[in-house]
Order: C-alpha cells, then sequence, then structure tokens
C-alpha cells in the first residue's frame, strides 16, 4: 500500500527529533542535493538507501524507473483501485439497464425478451471504461496527494530546474536516522553540485 | 516502460531519419518547446489564421441559431434522406478524432516511441473534433433543446431511454469517448503545466499554469503511480477506441436497410476513422511543424511513419469497399444487388466513383519512398483522403436511403446552404481550438521527448 508515503510526506513538526545544531532555527524539512544528471542522481539514491536512509525522495523533469527502485518505492496500489472501479462501472453499467428494462419499465421492443443482455453490452464495456479511467486519473491525484499548493521542497534553491534539466534527492528530517551534519557530509561527497536546507 | 528509459538508437532496421535531432539536450528541449507559448512573440500569421477560423465559426453560430429557430426543416433532410451530411459529418469528425487515440494510446502500448512527439497535438486533435461530432447527433435531435432525455435520469413522465436501442450505445460511447480522451489529455499534461509555471515571467500566467499544475513537483513516488495511471489509461484507451467506431457502425449495421446492414462495418469503420485520422494529423502536422520550425522534433521518420499507417489503413477500407460489392452480388439478394448497382450507376454514382479515386487509387503513391518523403505530395494526398473519407460517408448514408425497398418512396437529397454553413462552420470552430491551443499550450509534450534523449539514460 501506499501508506508508508503518508509519512514520508509529513513536513516535520517544530523542535522534532536530533535536530542539536539547529533548535533556534526554522523547522527543517530536509537536506537537498542538486545533481547534474540522472545517472549521478540514481546512484546516490541507492549509496543514501543502502546507508538505512528510508525518508528520502528523489525529484526529475522525466520519469526514471531506476530512480523509484532507487528509493525502495515500487509498489502502488493503483492498479487494484481501477480494477475496483472498473468492476463496479461494469455491474452497474449492466444492472442499471437491467432495472429499467426488466423491472421498473419493462417495453416489449420487437418481441425481444426483456433481459436481452446481449443489447446491453456495449453500454456496459463503456461504463466499465468510464468508471476505470475515473479511478485511474482520481485514484493518482489522490494517492499523490495533488492538488497541493505548496510544499516545503519548492523552497529549495534552483527547484524551477527540476522541470526542465536539474535532478533532486532530499533527505527528509523525519528520517530515524536523521543527522544533520552528517546528511549533509553525505551527500556532498555524492557528486552534488550543491547541498541545501530545505526549511517548511 | 523500461524502453523509453533508453536512448533512440539508430540500428539497421531504421536507416530512415532519427526519431529526434541528436543534438537537442533536456535544456534545449524543454526552452524550444515551452518558448513557443511563453516568449515567441504571436505571430501575425496566428492571427490572420485565427481570425478566419473565427469568423467561420461565427458561420456556425448563425447555422445553429437559425436552426433552433426555424427548425429542422431548413436542413435538407426528408423521408426518405432522413441522416443526410449532418450525421455523415458525425461519423467523419468521430473518425478524425481516432488517430489521436491510436496515437497516444495504441502505439504507447506498442512501444512506438516516435510516437512521443505527435501525440500531444493528436490527442488534442481528438478532442476537438469530437467536439464537433457531438454537436451534430443533438442539432439533429428536431428539439435539440430536450437532448437530455437521451440520460437515464429519473424523471416525473416516469419513462426510460431504450437500451436495445444502438442510438442509446451512442450516446454512452461517445460521451465515454471524450471524457476519458478529455482526462487523458490532462493528465499528460500536467507535468508540461509545472514546467511553464516554472518557466512562465509574468505573474498572471505564473499562478494560471501553476493551478494548472496543481503542485506537480517531480517527485520519484508521484512518477511511479504517474506512469502507472498513464499506462492503465492508454490500457483503458485503446478497446474505448475500437468500441467507439464499432458502435457508431452499429448506428448503421443494426438497421435493415441494403448498404448498411453489413457484418464488415465494424472493422471497416473503425479502419476508416483510423485512415481519415492520419491523414488530418498530417495535414496539420506537415504547415505546423514548418511554421514553428520543429523540424527537430517531428522528423521524416514521423512522415514515413504516419504515410506507412495512412497506406496501410487505406488498403484495408480498399478491401470494405471490394468486400462490400462482392457481398452485394454473392448474396443473390436483388434489394442488395441493386444497392451496389445504384451506387455505381445511379444519380450519386459520381460520388462513388470520386471516392474510389479518392481513397483507392490516390494512396497507392504512398508506395513510393520518394513521395513519401515529399512533404507537398503528401499533404495533397492527406487532403485528397480527407475528401475521399467525407465522400466514403456520404455513399454509405445517401446513396443506401435514397433507394431501399419501395420505389414509390423513393427519393434525392440535397444538402441545402444551412446543412453547408453547418459543416464549414464546424470546420472553423476546430481551427480556433486548435489555433488556441497551440499559442497556449506545449503542443509536444515536453517530458516525454526528455525520455527519448540519450542523455536521459541512466548508466549503471
Amino acid at each position: 500500500m501506499d501508506r508508508e508515503d503518508d509519512k514520508l510526506e509529513q513536513p516535520l513538526a517544530a523542535g522534532g527529533p536530533t535536530l542539536t545544531h539547529r533548535r533556534h532555527a526554522p523547522p527543517l524539512y530536509g537536506v537537498m542535493a542538486e545533481f547534474e544528471n540522472p545517472t549521478d542522481l540514481v546512484a546516490a539514491a541507492r549509496r543514501v538507501y543502502s546507508l538505512g536512509y528510508r525518508r528520502i525522495n528523489g525529484y526529475s523533469p522525466y520519469p526514471i524507473e531506476e530512480l523509484s527502485e532507487a528509493i525502495g518505492f515500487t509498489h502502488t496500489s493503483l492498479p487494484l483501485i481501477v480494477f475496483i472501479g472498473g468492476v463496479i462501472g461494469g455491474l452497474s453499467g449492466f444492472f442499471m439497464q437491467y432495472w429499467i428494462e426488466v423491472i421498473n419499465y419493462p417495453l416489449n421492443v420487437g418481441g425481444k425478451p426483456f433481459n436481452s443482455w446481449p443489447a446491453f453490452i456495449p453500454i456496459t464495456f463503456e461504463m466499465t471504461v468510464l468508471f476505470a479511467a475515473f479511478s485511474a486519473v482520481l485514484g493518482m491525484l489522490v494517492l499523490n496527494k495533488l492538488p497541493q499548493p505548496y510544499h516545503p521542497v519548492f523552497n529549495a534553491p534552483n527547484f524551477a530546474l527540476a522541470t526542465r534539466d536539474r535532478f533532486f534527492l532530499a533527505i527528509e528530517a523525519n528520517d530515524p536516522k536523521f543527522n544533520h551534519a552528517e546528511v549533509v557530509e553525505l551527500l556532498k561527497s555524492l557528486d552534488a553540485l550543491e547541498v541545501n536546507d530545505v526549511e517548511v | 516502460m523500461d524502453e523509453a528509459q533508453k536512448p533512440y538508437t539508430e540500428g539497421p532496421m531504421h536507416s530512415t531519419a532519427p526519431v529526434i535531432d541528436p543534438g537537442l539536450t533536456f535544456a534545449s528541449v524543454t526552452d524550444k518547446i515551452s518558448s513557443i507559448v511563453l516568449k515567441r512573440k504571436t505571430s501575425l500569421a496566428w492571427f490572420f489564421g485565427f481570425a478566419i477560423s473565427f469568423a467561420l465559426f461565427q458561420l456556425m453560430m448563425l447555422a445553429i441559431t437559425n436552426l433552433l429557430f426555424v427548425g429542422i426543416g431548413v436542413w435538407g433532410v426528408n423521408v426518405p434522406v432522413a441522416w443526410g451530411i449532418d450525421i455523415l459529418n458525425f461519423v467523419w469528425w468521430i473518425g478524425i478524432g481516432h488517430a489521436g487515440t491510436l496515437i497516444s494510446a495504441i502505439l504507447l502500448l506498442l512501444r512506438q516511441r516516435w510516437r512521443t512527439s505527435i501525440n500531444r497535438f493528436a490527442e488534442a486533435m481528438t478532442l476537438f473534433a469530437v467536439a464537433q461530432a457531438g454537436m451534430y447527433p443533438i442539432f439533429h435531435l428536431g428539439r435539440p433543446w430536450l437532448m437530455y432525455w437521451l440520460f437515464p435520469y429519473p424523471n416525473t413522465m416516469g419513462i426510460w431511454p431504450q437500451f436495445r436501442s444502438p442510438l442509446m450505445w451512442d450516446v454512452f460511447a461517445v460521451s465515454t469517448y471524450a471524457t476519458v480522451s478529455a482526462m487523458f489529455w490532462f493528465v499528460g499534461l500536467i507535468p508540461d503545466f509545472a514546467t511553464l509555471r516554472d518557466r512562465a515571467r509574468s505573474k498572471p500566467f505564473q499562478i494560471l499554469y501553476g493551478m494548472l499544475a496543481m503542485g506537480w513537483r517531480g517527485s520519484a513516488r508521484h512518477w511511479h503511480r504517474y506512469e502507472m495511471a498513464y499506462l492503465l489509461l492508454a490500457g483503458l484507451a485503446t478497446p474505448l477506441v475500437l468500441s467507439v467506431h464499432t458502435i457508431v457502425s452499429f448506428d448503421f449495421a443494426v438497421g435493415i436497410i441494403p448498404g448498411w446492414h453489413a457484418t464488415i462495418f465494424p472493422p471497416y469503420f473503425v479502419a476508416g476513422a483510423i485512415y481519415a485520422g492520419f491523414a488530418m494529423v498530417l495535414l496539420l502536422t506537415i504547415p505546423l511543424r514548418r511554421f514553428y520550425g520543429l523540424e527537430g522534433f517531428i522528423t521524416m521518420r514521423h512522415m514515413h511513419n504516419m504515410a506507412k499507417v495512412m497506406l496501410a489503413t487505406g488498403l484495408i477500407v480498399g478491401y470494405g469497399y471490394m468486400m462490400e460489392a462482392f457481398f452485394g452480388w454473392y448474396s443473390g439478394n436483388k434489394y442488395e444487388r441493386f444497392m451496389i448497382w445504384n451506387r455505381m450507376h445511379g444519380p450519386y454514382h459520381l460520388y462513388y466513383w470520386a471516392l474510389i479515386l479518392c481513397n483507392i487509387i490516390t494512396p497507392q503513391f504512398l508506395w513510393s519512398k520518394k513521395i513519401r518523403s515529399n512533404l507537398l505530395a503528401l499533404w495533397i494526398i492527406s487532403f485528397i483522403v480527407s475528401i475521399g473519407m467525407w465522400l466514403e460517408r456520404f455513399v454509405i448514408v445517401v446513396t443506401s436511403l435514397h433507394r431501399d425497398y419501395l420505389p414509390s418512396s423513393w427519393g434525392m437529397y440535397q444538402p441545402t446552404v444551412w446543412d453547408w454553413s453547418m459543416f464549414i462552420g464546424t470546420i472553423g470552430f476546430f481551427f480556433t481550438l486548435l489555433f488556441l491551443f497551440i499559442r497556449f499550450l506545449p503542443m509536444i509534450s515536453i517530458f516525454e521527448m526528455r525520455t527519448i534523449l540519450p542523455e536521459a539514460e541512466v548508466e549503471e
């Protein structure tokens, strides 16, 4: 399930754990490293993950399959949601017609049986696709928590380039292993162009 | 989707032009496509084209106003030809739309990576064509203001629609198609809205694109779900597009009119739709890529591939015509035989032979690589095919209806000036929407273009 993600995207409450250096600074969301190319980003993400950090996230201008694997995010319940949506759509499509044509308003059309089910298939199919497509789009948006007008990562310097040609890796401050000095040191050792604090 | 991450490599199988200009980078792709929307000064040619389209759009409004004011008698439709060029135009427009879904969904599932640079544009074309198509059956109702009676809703009259009719199937098919196409298009646009939000200089555009981007930030988790949603939508749109034109063909095939009642209709209609749609995509992209200097994105490879799809579907359509004639003869049924004879030699025989010329003879030129490489020739062929597909529907709708079983109820059909105004007007409306689209939205999917660049590959 995507539940793990819910915790990950929670910004750290003021006065969170282990922020020894930053007790009086504004609350910290995490530390963001900037990379020049996808190879460096994926390599860094793998390294950070292997060191035991789990509340990490990558940001890239296009989907990188290796990146979501590197941060340990490989499962999504979206296909299940779409399947359930499709089943509901198909059943409601068929039984809407059944109820109308057989129970509520039976009409003799050319001597066909009231439950002339082959004639109900086209609409059943269309309703299946309609509901499944809505489930896919709304499911994706809801799981991604979009629309979300404000997010701390937008405070990172150069983050506007995440939709152009730059690649980012964030270690979030609510990671159990998070230690500000260590994290900054680690990210600097990973071919990052820049390492910056990101405030909530 | 691992295929999508690899850069395009020139194998021996692909000795033609590359799918993208090899000199492009993330930055240049982003800047070049977004600058068409954000920075480029609106050219005089754009205003000129928009003004003409908008004027024709007003003609449509005039035609609709007159229709609503006076009644459906302003159109040439009457018994026996109760479905004139208005239903014909519905089929023609919706067929054009199908190429967009084919490019965006079916070619995605088949991992045809060249689709990337034309899919956004083709999807927009789908949406705008379906908008035109949707108007015709509604205004054809006689009392269009009661169109909501088509939907099953509990009402004080205590009545419900009749779900055994293909016309009801049509309502569901077309409205589902329009909805799913719009969602597919919008989902594809979200990451590009974010790109525009971050590139826009003026506050109103930052806010506008920011709202549309819904806070997209390119997170790896988001991308993962996004890719899944996109793939599932493509998987859903693929059977959907086939079902829509199948159901459109049922509007005819379920009827017992000779010339309509044929089992070949569903596949033949679907192939015809793709044929007409690719012709329209070529018709639009050839001038557009030239005008906006997009030769690096939409390369000759795309032109060749689209021409080949057009040729292949054209041959299927040609097979359909042959089979129609064969069925007519082989049925041994005098009404079927008369229908084919009447098409070839009756009062509308010129339409039939023009259709054969446009749809079967003309695309044969596409066998030649030299002609496929000549953009002007390709444009002219696409134009002829678009006319041919219009004639095809004319032949199916009008010549089948005007002489059926009883000679006493035979008649002729002549479209009136209001029929033509409506048709020309919808072309204007289509181009109005298209001009607005190319001015305000990225006509090439920026994020998908990034994925096919050589530098997009993660080196292990």
